[in-house]
C-alpha cells in the first residue's frame, strides 16, 4: 500500500488510501464522516436499502487501527447519520466500535448530523479538538487562523483517463487547511471545483486521490473540471 | 386471395361497410372472428399492413354493436405510446362511419390525471393502453370494479413484448386480470417470428399453447431484395459511405424510402452524407431515439402525409405506426438477424398485394457475407431470434408491491397466479419466497433490521402494505424501462435539439464538436441537466459514440456464414473483391471451418496478436476478450488489450501464446467468469437497472432529479456491500441472472468453447491474415479496456504528474512515501 505522506501545518502526515490521515508524531488517526447507521436511517424513511453500510465503515476502520495503532483517534463530526443511530446500532457493531475505542483516547467531535451526539459509547464528545498545532473540527472555518483539519464535504476529484472521466474520493489540502474524504460506506462525494471548497481553498490547493491501493498526488491544475 | 364470402359470417351493417370501402375481410380477420365465436384464444402472426388491428378488434366491435354491454368490454395493450394513438384514430373510422354506440379511448402516461380518474369511474368500452399503464391501474383498489366485465384482452407486437421485462411484466398483469375478470379472452398480435409455440404459450392463460388458435396470414408476395452491388468494398466501418451516391439514387428513383441503420451515430453520419449529396434538395429527415419527442412526431406526421421523400432512421421506426406509402426499404449495414430484417422490409409496401423492395447496403466485406447469409434464410424461409427466456425476479418484485398496493395477498394464492403467467411457470417456491421476503422488509441476513418493512403479516397470514406512502412511491417508480441517464442537448438561446447519454458528454471538453441531429454542434457546458451547444457549421465533428441500438449477430446468421464460408463452390454468388479476398484467405492461412474454431497468431509492430473466428456476436466475443486476457495475463504473456467484432475477437499481447488450446479451456467458464462478473461494471450496471426495478432505489423524475452520476455512485456502493455481505441476496441472483443472458452473453460463449473442445485449428503465421485485417482496423476505433480502471489510474498517474508539473502551478508535490 503506497500513502502520501507529506507535511501539514509543520505536522509530518500520513494520507492513506482507505482514506483515513494518520499522524505519526502523535500517534493519532483521523476520519471524516463515518456516517455509520445512514442505511438504518434511509429504512426509517421507507427506503429500504442494505443494512451493511456500519458493518462496513467499522470493518474498514478496525483495519486502520490495526494498521496504525493510533493512541489517539479523531472522528471529524458526521459520525452517525443522525442522532438516532447510536442506540439503532446492531449489538454486534457495538460491540466492534467498543473493541475499537477500548484503551484509546477516542474523541467524537460534532458535525452537523451528529449535533445531539450523547457519547453514550464512551470517548469525549467536543466541538473541537487540537491535536498539537492542529485545529480538528467537522467543518472548515473560513476564516480559522490556525492550520485545520475537517471533513464534512465528502471531496472527490477527476482526472481524464483515455478521454474518460474517472472520479474519485480524495484528501484536498493547501497550506492552512487539510479536508478529509469520506470514510463511510454509503457516502457520496463533492467535487472539489465546486464553490463551497474553491471558496475556502487556495487556487493552488492539491488533491490526494485515493487509488485501490495508492494515494495519487495531483496538483489543482492536472484536474479536470466539471462540466459548467 | 380475400375473403370467400362476407354476408354469412358478418351483419350487415358491418358487410356493407366493407363493401363501401370496396374491400373485402381478409381469410386471417375471418378466423380472428370464427376463434372469437367459439370463445378461443387467438394468436394472429401477420406482416405489417394486413389488417391486423382490424382483426384483432372486429369481434369486439360486433359484440358491442347492439348496445347493451356496460363498463370496460376490450383492454388493448401495445408497447408504443404512438401506436395506442394511430390505433384509436383508425379505429375511430368504423366506429363513426357505421355510427356504432362505442367508446374508445387511451389511457398512457401522456394522459391527465382528471380523464385517468374519470376513466376509473366512467371506462370506456375499449381503453388502449401500456404495460405500464395496466400495471398502475391494476395497483388500484378498485381494479376488481373496472375489470370485473372485461371480455378481451389485445396484446399487440406480441412478438416484441414477449421476453422482455416489459413484456414479464404485462405476463404478470395479465395472470392477474384473468383473476378479475376469468372470461376474457386473449388476443395476440405478432409479428412473423421463429418460435410461435413460444408466443401461443406467452399468451395463453395457463401458459398451455394448446389453448390458443393460431391464425397465419399466408396473403402477400415476396419481397423483392437486393444486395448493392459494388466494385470497391471497405475493410471496416458500418456507414456504407462509399454507397452512398448509389442510396442516393434509389431514394431518387423511389415515392418514399426508409433508410434504416443500426446506431444513431450511423444514422447521424449516412443522414449528413445524404444532404452532401442531395442536389435536388429532397426532403429528407432523420429519426432517432435521442431526438426530442416532438421532432420525432413532426418527422413521423410529415410521412404519413407523405411529404417526405426519406427517412433516416434506427429501430425507433422498427415498430409502428403504418405507413403505406413507403416503397422502399434501404438497409445500411449488418442485417444482424433475419427476422429484424424481415421486419424493417416489411415496412414497405404496407399492401399485402404490393410486393416490398428492399436494398441491402453492406458497410464491409463480412457485412457483404451477413448480407447474403441473411437473403439466404429469407429465401428458405427460415426465421431465427431469441426465444423468450424465464423472467425477471426484479419484476416480480415490483408486481408483488403493486399486487399489495391493490390489496392484501397470501402467498400462496399469488404463487399459484404468477406461476400461470408463462414467464413464471417454473418459478421455484424459494425464489418466489425470497422475493416476497425483499419486498416486505428487504429480506436481509441482518437479524433486527425487519422492524423496517413495506408489508405487515396479518394473523391470518396474509399481506399487506404498511403505509399508504409505499403505494406512491410504487405508482412513481412503476415500468421496467430504465433510461440510461439523459441530459437534453439546447442551442444556446435556441430551441431543444434531442437527448444524448450523459457519459458521452462526460467524454467532452467545451469546444469539442459532434454531431448530432444531422449538424455539427460545439459543446458550450453543461447547466444542470442541459447540455449547451451552439452550431459549428462546417467543421470536423467527433461523432457521437452512443451505447443504443447495437444488437449482436444472431446464432443463425452466424452459422450460416460460417457454412458459407466452408463452401467455395458458392461463393460465386459474392461480388468479386469478396471473392478473391476469401481466396487470398485460403492460399495464405486457413478457412474457419464449419464446427471448428480457426486461431491465428501473428506478430506485427512488436505486439504479438491473437485472433479467434468465433462468430458468436459482440457480446460473448466481448466477455470472451476479457476472460482470456486474464487467463494471459496468469501465463506471463502480457496481455495489452483486445477488441472484439461480431464475428471475431483480436488480443494482443507481449509475448505469443503457445498453447491456445489451454486458453481456451472449458474451465473458463467456472471461477474465471464467476470473479470476472463479480467485478465488471457490466455487473454494477445491470444491478442499477435490477435495484430500479424492484423498487430497491428511486427512479429519477424530472424536477426534483439528483444527478445520474451520484445515482450510479450510489447504486454502486451499494452493490459493494451488498455483494460482501450478502452474497445470496435475492437482487444479486436477478443481477447475475440479467447479466447472463444480455450484455454477458454468457450461454453462447458456453455453446462456442463446449463445441470447440478438441476442435481448434491454430495457424502460426509470419503476418497479418487476410481475414484479420477487418478487426485489425477496429483497433483504435473501440475504447478498449484490458485491465481495470485502478491499473489504468495507476499507470496513467505518472503520465498525468508529469503534465501537471509542466502546468503552472506551484507545484510542491512530496514524493510518495511506501507505507
Amino acid at each position: 500500500m503506497s500513502a502520501a505522506a507529506f507535511s501539514f501545518g509543520g505536522e509530518p502526515v500520513i494520507a492513506t488510501p482507505m482514506g483515513a490521515l494518520v499522524l505519526p508524531d502523535h500517534a493519532a488517526l483521523v476520519v471524516a464522516d463515518l456516517h455509520l447507521e445512514k442505511g438504518s436511517a434511509l429504512a426509517r424513511r421507507n427506503r429500504l436499502l442494505p443494512p451493511y453500510d456500519t458493518r462496513a465503515t467499522l470493518e474498514r476502520l478496525a483495519a486502520a487501527v490495526h494498521r496504525w495503532q493510533p493512541q489517539v483517534v479523531v472522528c471529524l463530526g458526521d459520525s452517525f447519520h443522525d442522532g438516532g443511530g447510536e442506540a439503532r446500532l446492531d449489538p454486534a457493531d457495538r460491540d466492534a466500535l467498543t473493541n475499537l475505542m477500548a484503551g484509546r483516547t477516542w474523541i467524537w467531535v460534532t458535525g452537523n448530523h451528529d449535533r445531539d451526539a450523547a457519547g453514550a459509547l464512551g470517548g469525549r464528545v467536543v466541538t473541537s479538538w487540537s491535536l498539537a498545532a492542529l485545529t480538528c473540527r467537522h467543518q472548515a472555518e473560513a476564516t480559522a487562523d490556525t492550520p485545520e483539519l475537517s471533513g464534512h464535504f465528502h471531496p472527490k476529484a477527476a482526472v481524464a483517463l483515455y478521454r474518460r472521466r474517472l472520479s474519485r474520493p480524495c484528501f484536498v489540502e493547501d497550506d492552512r487547511r487539510l479536508i478529509l474524504p469520506a470514510f463511510g460506506a454509503f457516502t457520496g462525494g463533492l467535487d472539489v471545483f465546486d464553490p463551497a471548497l474553491t471558496g475556502l481553498l487556495a487556487p493552488h490547493f492539491r488533491a490526494h486521490l485515493l487509488g485501490r491501493d495508492t494515494v495519487h498526488t495531483l496538483p489543482a491544475a492536472a484536474l479536470l473540471r466539471p462540466r459548467r | 386471395m380475400r375473403g370467400s364470402l362476407t354476408d354469412t359470417a358478418l351483419p350487415a351493417a358491418f358487410a356493407g361497410w366493407f363493401m363501401a370501402r370496396g374491400w373485402a375481410p381478409h381469410d386471417h380477420q375471418m378466423a380472428m372472428l370464427a376463434a372469437a365465436r367459439e370463445g378461443r384464444h387467438a394468436l394472429l402472426v401477420a406482416p405489417t399492413g394486413g389488417g391486423k388491428t382490424l382483426a384483432g378488434f372486429l369481434p369486439s366491435l360486433l359484440d358491442l354493436a347492439d348496445g347493451a354491454h356496460r363498463g370496460l368490454h376490450t383492454l388493448y395493450v401495445s408497447p408504443l405510446k404512438a401506436l395506442t394513438v394511430d390505433v384509436h384514430r383508425n379505429l375511430e373510422r368504423p366506429i363513426a362511419e357505421m355510427a356504432l354506440p362505442i367508446r374508445a379511448e387511451t389511457r398512457t402516461g401522456d394522459t391527465p390525471e382528471a380523464k385517468r380518474r374519470r376513466q376509473r369511474r366512467q371506462p370506456p368500452h375499449i381503453l388502449m393502453t401500456t404495460p405500464e399503464s395496466l400495471a398502475l391501474m391494476l395497483s388500484y383498489p378498485d381494479a376488481a370494479t373496472l375489470f370485473g366485465g372485461l371480455r378481451a384482452v389485445v396484446i399487440d407486437e406480441v412478438h416484441a413484448l414477449a421476453g422482455s421485462k416489459r413484456g414479464d411484466l404485462l405476463a404478470l398483469g395479465l395472470a392477474r386480470l384473468s383473476r378479475l375478470a376469468p372470461d376474457a379472452r386473449r388476443v395476440g398480435l405478432s409479428a412473423t417470428v421463429a418460435w410461435p409455440d413460444d408466443l401461443k404459450r406467452w399468451l395463453a392463460p395457463d401458459a398451455d399453447a394448446v389453448s390458443v388458435d393460431l391464425v397465419a396470414c399466408t396473403e402477400g408476395t415476396a419481397a423483392k431484395i437486393v444486395l448493392l452491388q459494388s466494385d470497391s468494398l471497405p475493410w471496416s466501418g458500418h456507414t456504407a459511405h462509399y454507397a452512398l451516391p448509389q442510396v442516393y439514387q434509389a431514394i431518387v428513383e423511389s415515392g418514399t424510402t426508409i433508410v434504416f441503420v443500426n446506431t444513431r451515430a450511423q444514422a447521424e453520419i449516412v443522414f449528413q452524407g445524404l444532404w452532401r449529396l442531395n442536389d435536388a434538395a429532397l426532403p429528407i429527415a432523420l429519426h432517432h431515439g435521442s431526438l426530442a419527442a416532438e421532432q420525432r412526431r413532426k418527422v413521423e406526421a410529415a410521412m404519413a402525409a407523405g411529404r417526405l421523400r426519406a427517412v433516416v432512421a434506427t429501430s425507433s421506426l422498427d415498430l409502428g405506426v403504418d405507413w403505406a406509402a413507403v416503397d422502399l426499404v434501404v438497409q445500411i449495414g449488418a442485417p444482424k438477424g433475419v427476422s429484424r430484417l424481415v421486419q424493417r422490409i416489411g415496412r414497405a409496401g404496407h399492401q399485402l398485394d404490393r410486393p416490398s423492395r428492399a436494398l441491402l447496403v453492406p458497410g464491409n466485406r463480412f457485412e457483404v457475407l451477413e448480407c447474403q447469409a441473411a437473403l439466404d434464410a429469407i429465401r428458405d424461409g427460415e426465421l431465427d431470434g431469441e426465444r423468450p427466456g424465464p423472467g425477471g425476479l426484479e419484476v416480480l418484485a415490483q408486481h408483488i408491491l403493486g399486487t399489495a398496493c391493490a390489496g392484501p395477498f397470501t402467498a400462496d394464492a399469488l404463487y399459484a397466479e404468477v406461476r400461470r403467467a408463462a414467464p413464471y411457470a417454473h418459478l421455484a417456491r424459494n425464489d418466489f419466497d425470497d422475493t416476497v421476503r425483499f419486498v416486505t422488509d428487504g429480506g436481509y441476513a441482518l437479524a433486527g433490521y425487519d422492524r423496517y418493512c413495506r408489508l405487515t403479516r396479518g394473523e391470518d397470514g396474509s399481506y399487506r402494505l404498511a403505509a399508504p406512502a409505499f403505494a406512491r412511491l410504487y405508482r412513481m417508480n412503476v415500468g421496467t424501462i430504465v433510461e440510461a441517464v439523459m441530459l437534453r442537448v439546447k442551442l444556446k438561446k435556441g430551441p431543444v435539439l434531442g437527448q444524448v447519454e450523459e457519459y458521452f458528454i462526460q467524454g467532452l471538453s467545451p469546444g469539442d464538436t459532434f454531431l448530432f441531429s444531422g449538424e455539427v454542434l460545439r459543446f458550450e457546458g453543461v447547466r444542470d441537466t442541459t447540455v449547451l451547444v451552439t452550431r459549428a457549421d462546417g467543421s470536423e465533428p467527433k461523432v457521437p459514440a452512443y451505447a443504443g441500438g447495437r444488437l449482436p449477430l444472431s446464432t443463425n446468421l452466424a452459422s450460416r456464414v460460417r457454412t458459407m464460408l466452408d463452401r467455395p463452390g458458392h461463393w460465386h454468388a459474392l461480388p468479386p473483391p469478396v471473392h478473391r479476398w476469401l481466396d487470398l484467405q485460403r492460399r495464405r492461412s486457413l478457412l474457419p471451418a464449419g464446427d471448428r474454431l480457426l486461431v491465428e497468431t501473428f506478430p506485427r509492430r512488436g505486439r504479438e496478436f491473437l485472433v479467434a473466428y468465433a462468430f458468436e456476436g459482440r457480446n460473448a466475443h466481448q466477455t470472451l476478450g476479457l476472460l482470456l486476457t486474464r487467463r494471459m495475463e496468469r501465463a506471463g504473456l502480457g496481455p495489452l488489450g483486445f477488441v472484439a467484432t461480431d464475428y471475431v475477437l483480436a488480443v494482443w499481447s507481449l509475448r505469443p501464446a503457445t498453447d491456445v488450446a489451454a486458453l481456451f479451456g472449458l474451465d473458463m467458464l467456472g471461477d474465471d467468469l464467476e470473479e470476472w462478473m463479480a467485478e465488471s461494471a457490466v455487473l454494477r450496471r445491470t444491478f442499477r437497472n435490477v435495484a430500479v426495478i424492484a423498487g430497491l432505489i428511486e427512479r429519477r423524475h424530472p424536477g426534483h432529479e439528483k444527478t445520474g452520476r451520484q445515482v450510479t455512485f450510489n447504486t454502486d456502493l451499494i452493490y459493494t456491500v451488498l455483494r460482501q455481505y450478502d452474497p445470496g441476496h435475492v437482487l444479486l441472483r436477478a443481477t447475475r441472472d440479467d447479466a447472463a443472458r444480455g450484455f454477458v452473453d454468457a450461454r453462447r460463449l458456453a455453446a462456442l468453447l463446449t463445441r470447440v473442445q478438441g476442435h481448434i485449428d491454430v495457424r502460426r503465421l509470419e503476418r497479418v491474415s487476410p481475414l484479420a485485417v477487418p478487426v485489425l482496423l477496429e483497433i483504435g476505433k473501440e475504447t478498449v479496456e484490458g485491465g481495470g480502471w485502478e491499473e489504468a489510474l495507476d499507470d496513467a498517474a505518472q503520465a498525468l504528474i508529469d503534465e501537471a508539473m509542466r502546468a503552472p502551478s506551484d507545484g510542491l508535490v512530496a514524493g510518495t512515501a511506501t507505507a
